[in-house]
């Protein structure tokens, strides 16, 4: 019962956040309310005994990542004519549209197993040793690819920053 | 039965209100170490004038004294402040301050009879990972509070905090996996226990010993990630007056300045238990000690021996900011990406290899 009230009100905090994001005028609002969407759904995760993965929301998402994009709008730091009026387009209403499609196929796709029985989860479910593990022999194959996109994506922004020798940068 | 509702609300509702309340106390005892330990470093006498009813108490009153001054000064909003985030970015730095220390174990697990009173206020089974999350958070009051002044110094010390935090959260995290290595385990409880084993039959097993290279590291990440000088870049008040908290007065000052503090006891409890055996008293086990003096009395010199190990912790943070001067701010990322990345690197590496060519596995 007091799971199910917490988790309607981070649920209902994710989404405010989340409109937040698209509707705010100031991107560094923007951010913000993205900070705060992203720790509503680590809040839903803990509810689903999945400590481990909220907490890996919060430092990778929240703590690393939403710093970096703070730290490039500050930079930035866009006055509010070089922000422009709010207007209406063409892009914006098929945007609109498109979050009501999907948001009506998502509605229809899931309450089907809203009737479904409860399954009990398994002891140790969510926590390190049982992520661990997991990890490292059902989805070993799959992991190690991640980590080889992840090792090119960092060599990547490596020779994108060096400086070529001569440049007189 | 009255005593198990007892145990329960002990456990659940009198532990978490405490230890915030006991951790902003101590901003009081934290801001007189400094005060006075910069006068005694100095060669001068400190604060110790203020009196309370008649008690000096070598200037214990002093930041008394301060916090009642800070209250009742005139608060200042620029004008063309953002006033949402100006107002949000104080709270946004002490929340996390606070709720770090709630994983910190500050005793062995107390037994009365049939109840077993863990010390701490959440044993998490993904305890240091939250320390990591949720201080990770901390920087966001700096960074809005820096940038909602509308003042081009506080930006500057705001962007200065952002790319400081981010750099040396990589070595503090990557300081730590040594130790997982060694103690096979995330749980602060474990690690702590685990401390009290001894090394060749004399040297307690503390994280210091195994992982000297590891305690270094993460002690420097820890002063940087408090904004500590030699790393207190994002307020340097040489170049940018006074940085992120530069249009802040009054109470919202004071929200800064306590968060930095509260900063500081959190960074020291978690270096106390990862390096320097926690709440353990060196070659006294928990149950050596149960058996002479009783389980109360084990918990309360537990209690203590965290205690002054934090508040030694704390005494070498004053001792460093009074002793160096501050780096410049290349030299803050060349330390931290150029010295400091490698190093953990290879602490990492070594602590895995070593067990394996002295056999040990």
């Amino acid at each position: 019962m007091i799971q199910a009230i917490f988790f309607y009100i981070f649920a209902a905090s994710a989404v405010v956040m989340a409109l937040v994001v698209v509707s705010a005028r100031n991107p560094i609002y923007s951010a913000a309310a993205l900070i705060g969407c992203l720790l509503s759904v680590a809040c839903i995760f803990v509810l689903q005994s999945a400590h481990l993965l909220a907490l890996l929301q919060v430092l990778v998402y929240a703590g690393a990542i939403m710093v970096l994009v703070l730290f490039v709008l500050m930079l930035l730091n866009l006055s509010r004519d070089e922000l422009g009026r709010r207007r209406i387009t063409v892009r914006r209403v098929t945007g609109v549209y498109l979050v009501g499609a999907l948001v009506t196929l998502m509605t229809i796709r899931f309450t089907k197993h809203l009737w479904a029985p409860a399954v009990s989860l398994e002891p140790g479910f969510g926590t390190i040793e049982e992520v661990g593990k997991i990890l490292y022999t059902k989805y070993l194959l799959p992991f190690e690819m991640v980590s080889l996109l992840l090792l090119a994506a960092i060599i990547g922004a490596v020779v994108l920053t060096r400086k070529e020798k001569g440049d007189g940068r | 039965m009255w005593i198990d509702y007892l145990v329960w609300t002990v456990q659940n509702l009198l532990f978490p209100v405490v230890v915030p309340v006991v951790l902003l106390t101590g901003v009081i005892l934290a801001v007189w170490i400094e005060r006075r330990g910069a006068g005694f470093i100095q060669d001068r006498v400190g604060p110790n004038r203020v009196t309370l009813f008649g008690f000096r108490n070598a200037g214990l009153m002093q930041p008394i004294a301060d916090a009642l001054k800070l209250l009742v000064k005139e608060e200042f909003i620029p004008e063309k402040a953002d006033r949402f985030l100006f107002f949000l970015a104080p709270t946004l730095s002490m929340i996390p301050a606070l709720l770090t220390f709630m994983v910190i174990p500050f005793g062995d697990v107390l037994v009365l009879g049939k109840y077993r009173i863990p010390l701490q206020v959440a044993d998490l089974n993904v305890g240091l990972l939250f320390i990591f999350a949720i201080s990770s958070l901390g920087v966001y009051g700096i960074v809005l509070g820096g940038w909602s002044a509308d003042n081009k110094y506080s930006i500057l010390g705001g962007l200065r905090s952002s790319a400081q935090m981010i750099s040396y959260e990589i070595s503090m995290g990557l300081a730590i996996i040594g130790i997982l290595i060694v103690f096979e385990s995330v749980r602060l409880n474990d690690i702590v226990r685990m401390q009290g084993d001894l090394l060749f039959g004399f040297l307690p097993r503390w994280g210091i010993v195994v992982q000297p290279l590891g305690f270094l590291l993460f002690f420097v990440a820890a002063l940087a990630e408090t904004n500590r000088i030699p790393f207190d870049l994002p307020e340097a008040e040489a170049e940018i007056v006074a940085g992120y908290h530069l249009e802040y007065s009054s109470f919202k000052f004071s929200m800064f300045f306590m968060a930095e503090y509260v900063n500081m006891m959190v960074a020291s409890g978690f270096i106390v238990s990862l390096f320097l055996g926690g709440w353990q008293i060196p070659w006294l086990p928990t149950e050596a000690l149960v058996a002479h003096v009783g389980p109360i009395l084990t918990a309360v010199l537990q209690v203590a021996a965290f205690a002054v190990k934090l508040w030694f912790i704390m005494w070498v943070f004053v001792w460093v900011r009074w002793t160096l001067p501050r780096f410049r701010y290349d030299q803050l990322m060349g330390l931290g990406w150029r010295v400091m990345l490698p190093l953990a690197l290879a602490n990492i590496f070594v602590t895995s290899v070593v067990p394996f060519v002295l056999g040990v596995y």
